[in-house]
């Protein structure tokens, strides 16, 4: 008998998973953006802040293991490598730490890509489907942490110190064997 | 219903399965290279030894059910002229077994050599799989003479043709059953095989290992020509695109450029130059579309660039927002690029 509700609490945590990656096989037919109102700054005229409105669309696609690998791969294909490098920024900011210039809600990124930002952010409004730009934002939160750890893509390949074991060249054999790194340490 | 009447039910569907592969296009069966008649062989070769060995097996098991001993007083007595000769039979027979394995795997190993051979080959294509499409390279001593094309490659008969297979996302595998047997694409390794088209004709090949969702919609097409056509082909492949002709061609082209396709295609001549999808600069020259799933035509075009999802659930082509004149005038414009 006291082994019921352990099963049912597997039972229960394995049902959990299946929210990781929820996505549609077959998105539903495109529509036009949605309509984000951001705020760049605290300050408002009057006594309440700046106001804001957000679609809700955020909850699709934050902590979803499928859009935050999908926002990775089109990190990469739209070339925005090319100026904030793998989000340790370079001609462009750092993505990876908790600075944002331009607000760190998912909204507000969604709005930086398809406006563009002063001094060098292209707008990407029409050039990229707006579900991606959906995707490409929840990927750049999780860059400096905001995304749950099991959703979250893992490193890339091409960012370890050297390449997988899989994917090293061959090495030359040496007779009598090749001394390990520790073998090379002071003793 | 006996198992007779269900065994003599179920005969003519048995015997009209092997009929289903008769569609030579993409047979293992149906050789054009002398890499394929080696494997065909050996695939007969094994085939035909090891039905002999099951049959021979089969009849000596049912000869044993059937036959009947008799037993004298003491059953348990032990006849050892008898015993010597069962002895005999089973070491030869084991013997036998040995022998078979041996030469099979002999045979095998110098299949393999003859098809792997290190031949200097005359066309070397890199093949980059993608999910779910291929993506050729044709590579030229003169860089401008070479080009990107995707899904259909045209080959020279008699020719020997060096594949280079690389993958840029999962495993994938390269097989083109008239030609050659499969050999895998792994991510950051470079694989190779080579085959010699020996007669001109159209072979489908398939990807050959399982690649994510729409791995079954993962084809392409083998043009085998004559080397005259196969070099009027690569001058036509290694240009620029084909200048719109008509005005609708032209606005397509505007279309194509300022919408989101240019992301991800490139058109060489225009300023789409992406290279996340398959090379569109001769599209139009291709017989099949979506990796080999649809006939090329104006109408397929449309069909894939506003429905991708509903043709190859998962695929990575995004659903984009177009006017209808929009749509239209780049199916125009796409089926106009030969």
């Amino acid at each position: 008998m006291t082994r019921h509700p352990l099963a049912l609490i597997t039972l229960m945590l394995a049902l959990g998973a299946c929210q990781r990656e929820e996505r549609a096989a077959r998105p539903s037919p495109v529509g036009s953006e949605t309509q984000e109102q951001v705020a760049l700054v605290k300050l408002s005229p009057g006594v309440p802040g700046p106001t804001t409105y957000t679609s809700g669309k955020a909850k699709e696609f934050e902590g979803n293991a499928y859009h935050l690998s999908q926002g990775k791969k089109l990190f990469t294909w739209y070339n925005c490598n090319g100026c904030h490098a793998s989000g340790g920024g370079g001609m462009g900011p750092a993505l990876i730490d908790d600075r944002w210039i331009y607000g760190g809600s998912i909204e507000n990124i969604v709005q930086t890509i398809r406006e563009g930002r002063p001094n060098g952010m292209p707008s990407f409004r029409g050039r990229v489907p707006d579900d991606q730009i959906w995707e490409l934002a929840a990927y750049v939160r999780s860059m400096s942490g905001n995304a749950p750890a099991s959703a979250a893509p893992a490193r890339s390949d091409s960012l370890h110190p050297h390449p997988a074991e899989n994917r090293t060249s061959p090495s030359p054999p040496v007779s009598g064997g090749i001394v390990p790194p520790s073998g090379l340490l002071p003793q | 219903m006996t198992t007779g009447a269900l065994a003599l039910r179920l005969l003519p569907i048995a015997l009209a399965l092997p009929l289903a592969s008769c569609n030579l296009v993409q047979s293992p069966l149906n050789p054009v290279s002398p890499q394929a008649r080696d494997l065909l062989w050996l695939f007969w070769l094994f085939t035909a030894v090891l039905a002999a060995i099951w049959l021979a097996v089969m009849l000596a098991l049912l000869m044993s059910l059937r036959a009947r001993r008799t037993f004298g007083a003491d059953p348990l007595a032990v006849d050892p002229r008898r015993e010597s000769r069962a002895g005999i039979l089973v070491a030869g027979l084991a013997v036998a077994t040995g022998l078979a394995v041996l030469v099979l795997t002999g045979l095998s190993f110098a299949g393999q050599r003859r098809l792997f051979a290190d031949e200097a080959a005359a066309v070397t294509i890199r093949a980059l799989g993608h999910q779910w499409w291929w993506e050729f390279q044709y590579e030229n001593a003169d860089p401008s003479q070479g080009f990107n094309t995707a899904n259909e490659i045209h080959v020279p008969v008699g020719q020997t043709v060096l594949v280079k297979l690389e993958s840029t996302d999962v495993i994938h595998s390269f097989w083109v059953p008239s030609l050659m047997g499969k050999v895998d694409l792994i991510p950051g390794r470079q694989n190779t095989l080579r085959f010699t088209a020996e007669r001109a004709g159209v072979y489908r090949g398939q990807c050959a290992e399982f690649c994510g969702l729409q791995h079954a919609k993962m084809g392409m097409l083998v043009v085998a020509e004559d080397p005259e056509t196969f070099a009027r082909w690569r001058e036509v492949q290694s240009q620029p695109r084909l200048e719109p002709a008509t005005d609708e061609a032209r606005a397509g082209e505007r279309a194509f450029v300022a919408a989101p396709c240019s992301m991800c295609h490139q058109v060489r001549g225009t300023r789409a130059a992406g290279h996340n999808g398959p090379e569109l600069t001769h599209v139009g020259s291709r017989r099949t579309l979506a990796a080999g799933t649809l006939p090329m035509s104006r109408g397929n075009l449309a069909a894939w660039i506003v429905d991708p999802h509903g043709i190859k659930p998962g695929v990575n082509m995004p659903l984009v927002k177009l006017d209808p004149d929009e749509l239209n005038t780049i199916a125009a414009y796409l089926e106009g690029l030969k």
